[in-house]
């Protein structure tokens, strides 16, 4: 080939032409795909939160299997009878984008001194009510997130956690049937207060029978992931305190 | 055979065995042991590898003659990132479910050695025919390692494989559980991994002494 490829300006030039291409490719993917992604993303939370309060496939002890995306949205709007957004000690009960509310920007918000909206979601499920609360919180690695079901008498009915890059085979086994299901049967109160689980080393408890220690057992090799959940588990049960009470003296 | 003549069928099989790039190259070790304590994440992993090679190879192949030579560490680190990029969005429209599984693969097939090693060592002074064998090769002999440390870790350290109880249940106690048998919960720490491919270098070099160094 004729070019000489050591000379500087040529470097220059194919740097500068190969970001142009680079970078318009990829917005083109991006922008070409992003409606087909927001819309997996929103079948996502939708099936995650009714996962939580007990509307899904699962067939055995082992798997977790969601309502199918295709049926998602009607048994979203079937099962979910309020969405609630608490702002500033005000509650809103007729919104219905609650859930796709980002928590990442409300805490953002808390930090810098705004009131952040915290969404809540009511179930029904055969004559049953359920409350839904959406958490957020940091794992070893990254993000991790879920959403907790609790009744009136603020016992857990179901949990879904899931996370971004937390390590698989360790970390990641939060998504897991059995260390999710064991958070079922679990009181969030503790002495008359709002306390949470802890995620315990120490729980010795492995099928987990003991409901009232407010305990479940960790994950092997996943400390620090365990540490993360505990924490987002007892941060979000602190903040809906004051609401979760309103709701057990309701009646 | 028609479509591979020896010297292809060597770019492939190599790799495999005696060129192995994690056990005789030592590349592409932290992979290894990031993600090998269980089998699917090992699989996974080595499929998302075998494309990425094999497509980055074939680029970096058909480009080689104008790369600036000064920057060629970033136009390798640009394409394979831009691939890894492409292919995580496409899966996101279309196979939401499949993405999730591979979103923590993607930083992890970024900084994956054996990519640049071939793209440095191979791709750059190769036809895009045989860079692709290399490629297909090389990631081949990256997944055969993840699989077999990935098994041993998985049966052992949690007693299952793909997710199945194939030793029993360790909480009701059945199967070999019911013999006392425990799993080895060390195994599925990423210091056994080490250990693993450790055990696979030794097996490997005193079957072919040709491997050893002085």
């Amino acid at each position: 080939m004729a070019i000489n490829t050591e000379k500087n300006s040529y470097t220059v030039i194919f740097a500068a032409v190969m970001v142009i291409v680079v970078g318009s490719l990829l917005a083109f993917v991006a922008s070409a795909l992003k409606p087909a992604i927001k819309e997996n993303q929103r079948f996502e939370k939708q099936q995650n939160i009714l996962y939580a309060m007990g509307v899904h496939e699962n067939s055995d002890a082992g798997s977790v299997n969601f309502i199918p995306t295709d049926k998602v949205e009607e048994a979203f709007a079937k099962h979910i009878k309020e969405q609630w957004v608490i702002q500033g000690g005000q509650i809103t009960k007729d919104d219905t984008e609650a859930y796709l509310i980002d928590l990442k920007k409300q805490k953002t918000a808390a930090k810098e001194g705004r009131p952040p909206k915290l969404p809540l979601f009511v179930g029904e499920k055969d004559g049953e009510t359920f409350y839904i609360i959406p958490m957020l919180g940091n794992g070893l690695w990254d993000a991790i997130w879920g959403y907790m079901s609790v009744n009136q008498d603020m016992v857990i009915q179901g949990v879904f956690f899931d996370h971004k890059a937390e390590t698989p085979g360790l970390g990641a086994n939060i998504k897991q049937r059995y260390f999710m299901d064991d958070f079922i049967g679990e009181s969030i109160r503790k002495d008359n207060s709002y306390y949470g689980v802890d995620v315990s080393k120490t729980n010795n408890d492995p099928t987990n029978n003991d409901k009232v220690d407010n305990q479940v057992d960790a994950l092997a090799g996943a400390t620090i992931t365990g540490d993360g959940l505990a924490a987002m588990v007892k941060a979000t049960v602190r903040r809906y305190a004051p609401y979760l009470e309103q709701i057990r003296t309701e009646n | 055979m028609g479509l591979l003549t020896k010297k292809d069928q060597a770019l492939i099989l190599d790799p495999l065995a005696d060129n192995n790039p994690i056990t005789i190259q030592v590349l592409g070790i932290c992979s290894a042991l990031a993600i090998t304590a269980e089998l699917k994440a090992s699989i996974v992993m080595g499929i998302s590898v075998l494309f990425v090679l094999g497509v980055g190879n074939v680029v970096i192949s058909l480009i080689r003659n104008i790369i600036p030579s000064k920057i060629r560490i970033i136009v390798q680190l640009v394409v394979v990132a831009t691939l890894v990029i492409i292919v995580d969005q496409v899966l996101k429209a279309f196979a939401y479910e499949l993405s999730k599984t591979l979103a923590v693969f993607v930083g992890l097939i970024i900084t994956n050695c054996i990519i640049m090693g071939r793209f440095e060592a191979f791709a750059l002074g190769n036809g895009p025919w045989k860079s692709f064998l290399d490629g297909i090769g090389n990631s081949l002999g990256y997944a055969v390692i993840l699989i077999i440390v990935g098994f041993f870790r998985e049966l052992l350290g949690s007693g299952t494989l793909l997710g199945f109880q194939v030793l029993g249940d360790p909480v009701a106690k059945t199967g070999l559980y019911a013999l006392g048998y425990e799993n080895n919960g060390f195994m599925v720490l990423s210091p056994m991994a080490l250990i693993v491919v450790g055990i696979i270098i030794w097996v490997q070099r005193s079957r072919n002494k040709d491997l050893i160094e002085d």
